[in-house]
């Protein structure tokens, strides 16, 4: 079973990549094979390329992608509640990484551990550090995640779903500063979120997929003012809007469930739930085509 | 944490009452009659009932009871019909020998039982698994006296590396048949609860987590899922320590090992009821404290677990 199959996505420093669509449809396996962190068994990368500054990660030695994790690529994890080791402290899970990838000392380590805490905006950084994460709230341990994903200032931050499991005032916060740590680092991220408003706040980019494959691909503002495959613009109909009078309409949900990855038609992945789905559609897969410059989408009926 | 120490204290009293009152009540049902055994073939009924009132056996049942709860209260724990010696003393003999190879065999099963255990999991469902968990199910169902008999067999017998019985003078080479019949049991229990413990913790969210930030696969394993995995394996090593303790009565009749098992034997068999009864409390005694122990050292291991008064 193919999982996540011809996904071809490149990010640029500094930029914010958004990657959205809904839950299992390979976000997160994308996200995880590029640190190459899918369990094999029962999981594995059959073929393609993943470069990073020139460098074929797929086919770099274990020893090699070890000392990239959590150093030049970092990943924050959707469940801030499970991602922490509840045995260790804080502030040891942050020095871990640090000691990891520099020759400091465990004194040292530490240090820089409290100022990262400090970075991610954990008030009294000095005492928190030497808490376990029961001890504090969902947002402060996914500021903690985040200290020790940006630790070591990756090239690239990988956000898997950073916000979903906190409450929406958190989520903000939470977002802002992402945000702010990326213009100070110069870094890319690529989020991953299924939410279209977090995308619509923070992305520069957006690339969407279903059923394991990328469906259409465009720049944050190109997309919302003109969707072209009608999956995503199922799901900018399925988002809630502030209008009043006769703008007001109930909300349009994408009827039918996401594929069985085992069971997918062989055309068009999309075809049994699309509303403009024609005879042309179910023979062959379209192609990820260039629709307008920097807009794609992988719709016969697009342009 | 002085409280909590307190009020496990606490606890002890109502379940010594207990056993006491079980062992006495199973003894006099179900144990014959001491004096009979006392005198054998001889039988004068004379000197049988001077016996009697000299025990206090002439006297009913729960007037026995009180007797001895009151002496057991000031720490007399009476004496041994069959030695002529305070019970303490007989009990404080064998304890040493017991506690020696609970402990040995202890270290046994802990160092086997975790290394396989954690092999199984690591390698999960490859042949290594397979191998350790088939090696655990025999360990588990193997009697222990026909494994001891077998150990004595090769290692004694055929290949001549180890005595085969006894205590000797308290040497290394006489404990190890012994704590290896013995841990192999413990070992296969702990083999199997490390190895699905350890899988649990595999799956979770802060062993990638871990793997995320770049470190060894070794370091992931025994420094962040093992450290988690480890807390059921630690209450299932404690209730086999107390087992152990508790004389593991057949290996210790197989290897002619002075410790409590073999004592306890032996006194039910001389209708010696002082004895029993008061290795019996001994054992309760010690499946506290080994509670206890768990319960210490889960505070320890997991700073969720806090030790507060019941």
């Amino acid at each position: 079973m193919r999982a996540v199959d011809g996904v071809t996505l490149s990010v640029r420093p500094g930029e914010m990549l958004g990657l959205v669509g809904e839950s299992g449809c390979g976000k997160t396996v994308t996200a995880l094979s590029i640190l190459r962190l899918v369990p094999d068994p029962p999981g594995r990368i059959v073929g393609g390329t993943i470069s990073f500054e020139g460098r074929d990660l797929v086919r770099l030695p274990e020893e090699e992608i070890r000392k990239i994790r959590g150093c030049a690529i970092s990943m924050i994890f959707q469940e801030p509640m499970t991602s922490l080791n509840p045995v260790f402290t804080v502030g040891e899970q942050v020095a871990e990484g640090i000691r990891q990838h520099q020759k400091v000392s465990r004194r040292e380590a530490w240090d820089q551990a409290v100022e990262v805490l400090k970075r991610v905006k954990i008030s009294d950084p000095a005492r928190r550090a030497r808490e376990y994460p029961h001890q504090l709230s969902g947002g402060m341990r996914q500021r903690v995640m985040i200290a020790i994903a940006l630790a070591l200032r990756p090239k690239l931050l990988i956000a898997d779903e950073p916000t979903t499991a906190l409450d929406v005032t958190i989520q903000a916060q939470i977002l802002e500063l992402l945000l702010g740590l990326q213009e100070e680092m110069k870094m890319a991220v690529m989020l991953i979120t299924h939410d279209l408003g977090v995308i619509a706040e923070t992305a520069d980019r957006v690339v969407v997929m279903y059923a394991g494959r990328v469906v259409e691909e465009a720049s944050v503002k190109e997309l919302f003012d003109n969707p072209l495959h009608p999956y995503t613009q199922g799901l900018m109909e399925s988002l809630p809007r502030l209008e009043t009078g006769k703008a007001r309409r109930r909300l349009r949900a994408i009827p039918g469930l996401v594929p069985n990855l085992l069971e997918l038609p062989t055309g068009c992945k999309f075809a049994p739930r699309c509303p403009k789905v024609v005879e042309q559609c179910w023979p062959t897969e379209p192609e990820l085509r260039e629709i307008r410059p920097g807009h794609s989408a992988r719709c016969i009926l697009a342009g | 944490m002085g409280r909590y120490v307190l009020s496990r204290c606490r606890q002890v009293v109502p379940v010594l009452f207990g056993v006491t009152l079980i062992t006495f009540l199973l003894i006099h049902v179900g144990l014959g009659d001491p004096v009979r055994a006392m005198m054998g073939q001889r039988s004068d009924p004379e000197i049988a009932a001077r016996i009697r009132t000299e025990y206090g056996l002439d006297k009913p049942l729960w007037n026995q009871y009180t007797l001895y709860m009151g002496k057991l209260l000031v720490g007399d724990l009476g004496y041994s019909y069959r030695q002529r010696r305070p019970v303490s003393r007989v009990l404080a003999e064998r304890l040493p020998a017991t506690v020696r190879l609970a402990f040995a065999a202890m270290v046994v099963a802990l160092l086997v039982g975790g290394i396989a255990g954690t092999i199984a999991a690591v390698r999960h469902n490859t042949l290594w698994d397979l191998l350790i968990m088939t090696l655990s199910l025999l360990g588990i169902s193997t009697p222990v006296f026909w494994l001891g008999m077998m150990l004595i067999l090769l290692f004694g017998v055929w290949l001549g590396w180890f005595p085969i019985s006894g205590y000797g003078d308290g040497g290394f080479t006489h404990l190890v048949l012994p704590a290896l019949t013995l841990g192999a049991l413990q070992a296969g229990y702990i083999a199997r609860m490390t190895r699905s413990a350890l899988l649990e913790v595999l799956r979770q969210e802060y062993v990638q987590t871990a793997r995320a930030k770049g470190l060894r696969e070794r370091v992931v394993i025994l420094k962040h899922a093992l450290r988690n995995a480890i807390l059921p394996v630690l209450t299932l090593a404690g209730i086999g320590l107390a087992e152990l303790l508790a004389g593991a009565p057949l290996t210790e009749m197989v290897f002619a090992w002075p410790g409590l098992g073999r004592l306890l034997v032996s006194a039910l068999g001389n209708r010696d009821i002082p004895v029993v009864l008061g290795a019996t409390l001994l054992f309760a005694l010690i499946y506290l404290g080994a509670n206890f122990l768990v319960d210490l050292a889960y505070a320890a291991i997991d700073p969720r677990v806090e030790l507060t008064k019941r």
